[in-house]
């Protein structure tokens, strides 16, 4: 800019400082009206205390600061520790966590089984109250029950099997209605139970003709099941019978022989073996070390509502993820979720499948520390597992866009964001291999992947 | 005189036969159930074998026995069935959350929805039924649809209710409804369609306006058979109720039913079946009074 503008009819002989205002008063009083009006919107305080807080940590001596400043300027400050610091993204939460919680009072539904434990202890332990929420945990008969609980609005959010968010997104099974997964509720966790009068048939071989249940169609339990069974030459639709029965019952049904055993959650196989009915063939862990099995989420229309509901949910249930990721807690979480209210189970059953020190039906004492795990990361490599699964029996038919799908239903951005927010290790990547029984899963090929199989659809 | 004694002496001897079958069945249940313990010597055992046994819930040490509570599997025995009743009648109104209530809350909770189902199918089959037994056109006509929809189960219902209502408490109610209904509606039919000529003749003669007629004469000489009708349909709904709140879960004693099979508690499980055929027992007898007091002599 010039100093001389002879045309410009603004510019006048007294000039201010900026050369915009007729003289410094009227400078100073524009500059004090632009402060007032930055001052009462939230949006820019929020904003100017989070890089007023960095600066400050960065320069904890006035005097540093001010030098600094002055010495190299306010945007190359920013810039420099822009480049360092995710600025924007702390704003960005900064502003979330002063957004008003647009829902106070929610449902959830839950089904009474060791996966949900974050959730259900996020209750009694005030994780959901320390967000603002006041949560009611609805305990729910069945999965098909939790997806119609769910379509019909009567839950806010829910407990989900992790492959039902899939389901119910694309329409199987239900009408299509999009699911969001907030958070993987669990990692292992299951087992293979069988009648105690099969002790003698360890090998899956023997099982032609055996009458073995699952929680639901889309679930890990019926994906790992059908794996398991064919790695071991095994037609899961054609040499065994799959009978989808509702985790409570199956017990109850294997002490009547109705059964001969089942790929169920816990504490319902070590039920079986507290109750001398059954014994643990193998944990799911050892058919895929690490694998999701529950999860937690609600739709994309209470996400789009209820933004910071969502949120403060979102963080309730990281919160309890960690804290029941620390074996040192698993004690603890066993007490506070046995209780007649939530699983209502003998605590010692479920202690032993918490700490991973239990009697497995055969007369041994095991322990399996990561028997059941808790990593809350909704990986996107996951979910194109399942799919392939899903691919590979038949409940999916045609071209799959694998990643496509994934990336929509599970928030794995939002997980990382929520983790980061709570100092909690954020996980890279978004797309793991894993080894299933020894055989390699390449995210990368899913369709490659589904027609290795001797055994599919 | 000599009756009515002999019908006391009657009473007394059955009353006494009641007694004695009862405590046969309560002894004859506590030998079939009486523990078989086998007691393994405990200085035999490894200690991982203590171990195992003490996971297993079973008393490894004496240490470990007294300190957890006693491991119940398999049937259970009158003692324990005793002691279950006495722990849940001694605090029958306790609320722990939304999943941990009292069975008299739970109780509660049936019986408002067994009622407000009722009361609505007795709104509905009441009128419609007094159109039908008047009008022999219509009962023809209607005929067909309600022979077709009386033999469906209620459980039959939920599934269209609970997609259809979107509500599962709602749903609840609407299958009360939609299974007490029929008996109602088939027996005021029937109650008003055979009240008898003369009198409604009577009527016509004295030319009584239509509806004081039907308050006046039809509805008192039907009552009976309108009341009969509503007896059936309770025991109906008190049926019914029970196997909706276990399909849909949430709350009242069909929940309760449920949430302990869920824990494997058979003996809260018996518990539960004795209360529901209490509370079954005293509705109809309800009903049974209700029924005497409309009932008149020709």
């Amino acid at each position: 800019m010039s100093i001389f503008r002879p045309y410009d009819s603004d510019h006048s002989a007294a000039g201010c400082s900026c050369g915009r205002h007729s003289d410094e008063t009227e400078h100073n009083a524009e500059q004090e009206r632009a402060l007032a009006a930055r001052a009462t919107n939230v949006e820019h305080l929020t904003n100017d205390v989070v890089e007023e807080a960095v600066l400050r940590a960065m320069f904890p001596q006035d005097h540093l600061r001010r030098h600094f400043l002055r010495a190299v300027g306010a945007n190359t400050v920013r810039a420099a520790i822009a480049s360092v610091l995710p600025l924007g993204a702390l704003q960005a939460m900064a502003q979330e966590k002063t957004g008003p919680i647009e829902k106070k009072d929610l449902k959830i539904g839950f089904i009474a089984i060791t996966c949900a434990a974050p959730l259900i202890m996020a209750d009694p332990l005030g994780f959901y109250r320390k967000q603002g929420l006041n949560v009611t945990l609805n305990k729910t008969a069945g999965w098909a029950l939790i997806r119609d609980k769910m379509v019909n609005k009567e839950h806010d959010a829910s407990h989900f099997l992790s492959p039902m968010p899939l389901a119910m997104s694309m329409g199987l099974g239900s009408n299509p209605l999009p699911m969001r997964v907030a958070t993987i509720q669990n990692i292992n966790g299951q087992a293979i139970t069988l009648h105690v009068k099969h002790k003698d048939k360890r090998d899956p071989k023997q099982w032609k003709g055996f009458k073995l249940a699952i929680p639901f169609e889309y679930s890990m339990h019926n994906y790992l099941l059908r794996y398991y069974l064919a790695e071991h030459g095994l037609d899961p639709d054609r040499d065994v019978q799959l009978r989808v029965t509702p985790p409570p019952e199956m017990v109850a049904n294997l002490r009547a022989g109705n059964i001969d055993g089942f790929l169920g959650p816990d504490p319902f196989n070590q039920r079986a073996v507290y109750d001398e009915v059954g014994f643990i063939h193998i944990l799911s862990k050892e058919i895929w070390d690490g694998h999701p099995c529950c999860a937690f989420g609600t739709s994309e229309e209470f996400i789009k509502q209820n933004p910071n509901t969502f949120a403060a949910l979102f963080r309730s249930v990281l919160t309890a993820a960690a804290m029941a990721r620390d074996p040192a807690n698993r004690a603890l979480v066993a007490k506070v979720i046995s209780p007649a209210a939530y699983l209502n189970q003998p605590e010692t059953v479920v202690q032993q499948v918490l700490s991973g020190k239990f009697a497995d039906g055969l007369g041994n004492v095991r322990n399996v520390p990561t028997r059941a795990d808790f990593d809350p990361v909704p990986w996107d490599s996951m979910g194109v597992w399942i799919l392939s699964q899903m691919k590979r029996w038949g409940y999916i038919k045609g071209d799959v866009d694998y990643k496509a799908i994934t990336e929509k239903v599970f928030l794995l951005t939002d997980a990382k964001k929520y983790m980061a927010e709570l100092g909690q290790t954020v996980p890279v990547g978004a797309y793991k291999k894993y080894k299933i029984m020894g055989k390699e899963f390449d995210p990368a090929t899913p369709d490659a992947y589904v027609n290795s199989f001797a055994i599919k659809r | 005189m000599n009756s009515s004694t002999s019908g006391k002496n009657l009473s007394m001897r059955a009353a006494v036969v009641s007694l004695l079958i009862l405590l046969v069945f309560l002894l004859s249940w506590h030998l079939a159930t009486a523990p078989t313990t086998h007691a393994t010597p405990t200085a035999a055992m490894t200690a991982e074998q203590e171990e195992y046994a003490k996971l297993m819930g079973g008393a490894g040490t004496s240490a470990a026995a007294d300190a957890a509570p006693a491991k119940t599997t398999g049937f259970p025995t009158p003692a324990q069935m005793g002691r279950t009743i006495v722990r849940q009648l001694s605090h029958p109104f306790y609320d722990n959350g939304p999943n941990d209530k009292g069975i008299g809350i739970q109780l509660g909770y049936s019986l408002g929805r067994v009622a407000l189902g009722f009361i609505i199918a007795a709104v509905v089959a009441i009128p419609v039924g007094f159109m039908l037994g008047m009008s022999p056109l219509m009962q023809k006509a209607l005929n067909p649809f309600i022979q077709i929809l009386k033999p469906i189960s209620p459980l039959a219902w939920m599934p269209l209710a609970l997609y259809t209502i979107k509500d599962s408490s709602v749903s609840g109610i609407f299958v009360i409804f939609i299974c007490s209904v029929w008996p109602m509606l088939m027996n005021t039919a029937f109650g008003v369609a055979s009240v008898r000529r003369d009198w409604l003749n009577v009527a016509r003669t004295l030319e009584v306006k239509p509806l004081r007629k039907a308050f006046l004469v039809i509805l008192p000489a039907a009552a009976p058979t309108i009341l009969t009708g509503m007896r059936i349909s309770m025991g109906i709904a008190w049926l019914v109720i029970v196997a909706a709140e276990m399909l849909v879960g949430g709350t009242g004693i069909g929940y309760f039913v449920w949430n302990e099979w869920n824990n494997l508690s058979l003996t809260s499980v018996m518990f539960a079946i004795l209360i529901i055929g209490v509370t079954g027992m005293l509705l109809d007898l309800l009903f049974a009074r209700l029924q005497k007091y409309v009932t008149y002599v020709e």
